[in-house]
């Protein structure tokens, strides 16, 4: 190689400065879920009408006294119905569920809860995502911890998997604890 | 059993896309054993593209059945769909999009085996075995990651639908356009791979790899377009460039197609810049493949989410790996061995061509810099987004220029020159641009960007058409008109842009029924808000009663469209067109009171942004039919003295 060929090699050089960039970036998947500005504040005013038959209604007042779960959820979402059994398992193991049906009808819920089971103590129906954007949820499904005092103690974006239940069983015991 | 036929088709091309690659390698290397091997390359090519186009029509026919056994069609239809959308949705998701590159990039080889004859047979065998050793990269990447043959088992009741925004007709033309350039670059990737193993890089092989580069070419700029339209109507911003990394990785082609096609011409006309157009060859479609890795990876974040997926992306920086570097590294070793070209003077044609190439060069390095920048952001621990502050002065600073050289270039002759010749036009050019600047800089306040692109692009408009003064039109080669029409056509889009830029009215308003309001010199009535139902949507459509100038009203339909399957709200933007602008109006979420939130833009001139995109490619096509023209007649005369010579022996 003579000296004035050393420039050939740079579109090679620059292309491994890329890759290296690409290799990186790769092997450290950034943080894709938005989480909520509501954590550790307390829960909007909320007071919803009932989202299915023959389960009561749900509003802000609903979460005094101990800490629940609040699931959002919609009978049109797929992942909701692939969490249901999760959901399913956390209420024998003893968390009380409230939740927010998400532009949903009635009959439609009826249908989903008849097929996948009725794991939930209320459900509100959000007919316009209001209350969801107020707790600051960016989808479906997602699964909050709210404490005794009404506050929101912890964010789950996306469906709970087997692996999740425990998790979410411990951010209910610290917010009991709290 | 459609899939799986489907998939046969797939393996065998991938088979005969290794049988190319070796038996290409096998008789370059050999001579005489390798001859016979030889023979086998291009029959493998043609019957690899026909193949895999089987393949494809497999998959359109799988969505057009909603066979929801196999799981592309489940994720990504439904049977509620309008057939044609079903059959564009074919190719609205990874798997389909990456059988359709496979497609187009097997159909090209088969094309070049096919018909193309110039060449030393030695450098079309390299050709074909380096589009074979390509395609078989992307063969194993769709058959062990991404196979869209793949079955649900049991079936699915139902599709999950596809996403809305794609359900329109700019789908069904953007995606396979803008591939057929991209992948088209691949032809240009191989012949310069194949230049550089058989070191003949000469003004012949110039003038085979130009049709190909101009070909894919045109459609990169028809695609480019088509995705800039469907941008501004279907996402409802009112913008028509957002510097979104999937537009860049479009751009980011048709910027190094554009230098190539300068710097090919010049190989062709003078036999120079024989390394550089190499390089170039080589970085078209490695802009591509960036491209390509850039999105589907997910290392991005962008408007246009594809399924994303590490290890696709991991599969896919592979590819980049081997090819990009392999070829980058050929050229490093032989690059050198290739003859030095003409040398020419400063003031010429090619010298012009040159600093078209420097300029364009710089444009994709800024771009390829801030497409990259959020990346090498987030590795050092900030995450930070780059935007049109950046994008729009640090490009204007190398186009704006280009542009200048664009007016002046053409006009001068190959080799040397001198300014005095051009001195009138060069003048005249001057007068528009100055002209230009003192009017639209004295009489309105229209920012300091847009005031030059006005002037440049008004003075471009009038420079480009100077190439033929004086010249008998008829006689003039098709080459040279499609120069001036490309070159005519881009001015006019900056002078649509220029105008987008600074003139553009917008109002946002929360209005009942019946209000009235006034933007530009339209005036604008919400006359009614009604729930209207489609075949997978329902939306709430605004009435709006619109009267230019206090002219006869013309009435216009917005939508705030819901789709149910999956769940999605749309905007469906209403245009109106006149000859000097449009009318752009959007209806959004109800507002309390009974009203709705009205967006609305009066935009002088913006059609002209993508009529000038057209104007653009038709420039390509015509030039592209002048050299087939020439390439034909060509042959025929090579023809006919082959046959005097016989006869008179």
């Amino acid at each position: 190689m003579t000296g004035k060929d050393w420039f050939l090699w740079l579109p090679l050089v620059l292309f491994a400065g890329i890759v290296t960039f690409f290799l990186l970036d790769l092997s450290d998947p950034a943080e894709r879920t938005v989480e909520s500005a509501m954590v550790g504040k307390s829960l909007p005013q909320f007071d919803l009408p009932p989202a299915a038959s023959g389960v009561p209604a749900l509003s802000r007042a609903d979460f005094a006294g101990k800490p629940r779960l609040l699931n959002v959820f919609g009978s049109w979402c797929v992942p909701c119905a692939v969490e249901a059994p999760q959901l399913e398992v956390l209420r024998q193991r003893g968390a009380e569920i409230n939740a927010v049906a998400i532009r949903d009808r009635r009959e439609d819920v009826d249908a989903f809860l008849a097929r996948y089971g009725n794991p939930f103590a209320r459900i509100g129906s959000d007919e316009r995502s209001e209350v969801q954007i107020e707790l600051g949820s960016s989808g479906v499904p997602e699964t909050f911890v709210i404490d005794g005092s009404g506050t929101i103690r912890y964010q789950h974006v996306g469906e709970i998997r087997p692996e999740h239940v425990d998790l979410l069983l411990a951010e209910l015991e610290k917010a009991e604890a709290s | 059993m459609i899939a799986e036929f489907g998939l046969l088709a797939l393996w065998l091309a991938a088979a005969l896309a290794a049988l190319q690659l070796l038996a290409g390698a096998f008789a370059l290397k050999d001579g005489e054993a390798g001859a016979t091997l030889g023979t086998l390359v291009r029959p493998a090519a043609v019957l690899q593209g026909g193949l895999t186009l089987l393949a494809f029509v497999m998959l359109l026919w799988l969505f057009a059945r909603t066979d929801l056994s196999v799981l592309l069609v489940a994720s990504n239809s439904h049977t509620a769909k309008p057939l044609l959308y079903k059959i564009t949705g074919a190719w609205g998701n990874h798997e389909g999009s990456m059988l359709l590159w496979v497609t187009i990039m097997a159909l090209s080889g088969a094309l070049i085996a096919a018909i193309e004859r110039r060449l030393p047979e030695r450098t079309m065998l390299a050709t074909l075995a380096a589009q074979g050793f390509v395609g078989l990269g992307f063969y194993a990447f769709l058959l062990f990651s991404s196979n869209p043959f793949e079955r649900l088992s049991p079936a699915a009741q139902e599709g999950l639908g596809l996403n809305p925004l794609l359900q329109d007709v700019g789908l069904a033309m953007h995606p396979p356009t803008l591939y057929v350039g991209y992948v088209g670059l691949s032809v240009a990737f191989s012949f310069a791979v194949g230049a550089l193993i058989t070191r003949q890089v000469t003004p012949d092989f110039a003038s085979v790899m130009r049709p190909w580069v101009l070909g894919a070419w045109i459609f990169l700029t028809l695609g480019l377009t088509a995705g800039s339209y469907w941008a501004y109507y279907e996402l409802g911003w009112g913008g028509w460039w957002f510097w979104d990394p999937v537009e860049n990785a479009a751009l980011m082609p048709w910027l190094a197609a554009t230098a190539l096609l300068h710097s090919v011409s010049v190989l062709a006309s003078r036999d120079a810049l024989r390394t550089w157009t190499i390089m170039l060859g080589v970085i078209a479609f490695s802009m591509s493949m960036v491209g390509t890795f850039l999105v589907r990876s997910g290392i991005l974040t962008s408007v246009h989410s594809f399924a994303v997926d590490p290890e696709r992306g991991s599969f896919i920086l592979a590819l980049l790996i081997i090819y990009i570097g392999g070829a980058l590294l050929l050229f490093a070793l032989r690059a050198n061995a290739v003859a030095e070209g003409k040398r020419f003077a400063a003031v010429s044609r090619e010298g012009a061509l040159v600093v078209n190439n420097v300029l364009l060069t710089g444009i994709l390095a800024i771009v390829l810099l801030g497409t990259l920048y959020p990346l090498m952001a987030e590795v050092l621990g900030a995450r930070i987004s780059v935007g049109p502050p950046y994008f729009n002065p640090v490009g204007a600073v190398f186009f704006l220029p280009l542009v200048a050289v664009m007016a002046v270039g053409p006009l001068l002759r190959w080799r040397g020159d001198a300014i005095g010749r051009v001195q009138g036009k060069a003048i005249l050019w001057l007068a528009v641009v100055v002209v230009a600047l003192a009017l639209f800089g004295f009489s309105t306040d229209i920012g300091f960007l847009p005031l030059l692109g006005m002037a440049l692009g008004l003075g471009l408009a009038v420079a480009s058409l100077l190439p033929l003064a004086g010249r008998n039109l008829l006689r003039t080669p098709l080459a040279t008109w499609g120069m001036v029409v490309a070159h005519f056509g881009l001015a006019v889009a900056m002078v649509g842009a220029a105008s987008d830029a600074a003139f553009t009215q917008e109002r946002l308003k929360a209005m009942a029924i019946g209000d009235t309001t006034q933007i530009g010199p339209w005036q604008i009535t919400l006359s009614d808000v009604a729930p209207v139902a489609g075949p997978n949507w329902t939306a709430l459509e605004a009435q709006i009663t619109a009267s230019y100038a206090k002219a006869e009203p013309v009435f216009l339909e917005s939508q705030a469209r819901t789709y149910w399957s999956p769940q999605q709200e749309t905007s469906e933007v209403s245009i109106h067109t006149r000859w000097n602008g449009q009318l752009y109006a959007v209806v959004g979420k109800e507002a309390e009171g009974d009203r709705w939130q009205m967006r609305l833009w009066w935009k002088p001139f913006v059609t002209l942004i993508w009529l000038g995109g057209i104007l653009v490619a038709l420039g390509g096509t015509v030039a592209l039919v002048g050299r087939v023209l020439a390439d034909l007649k060509r042959r025929y005369i090579q023809r006919r003295i082959a046959e005097r010579q016989e006869s008179a022996a």
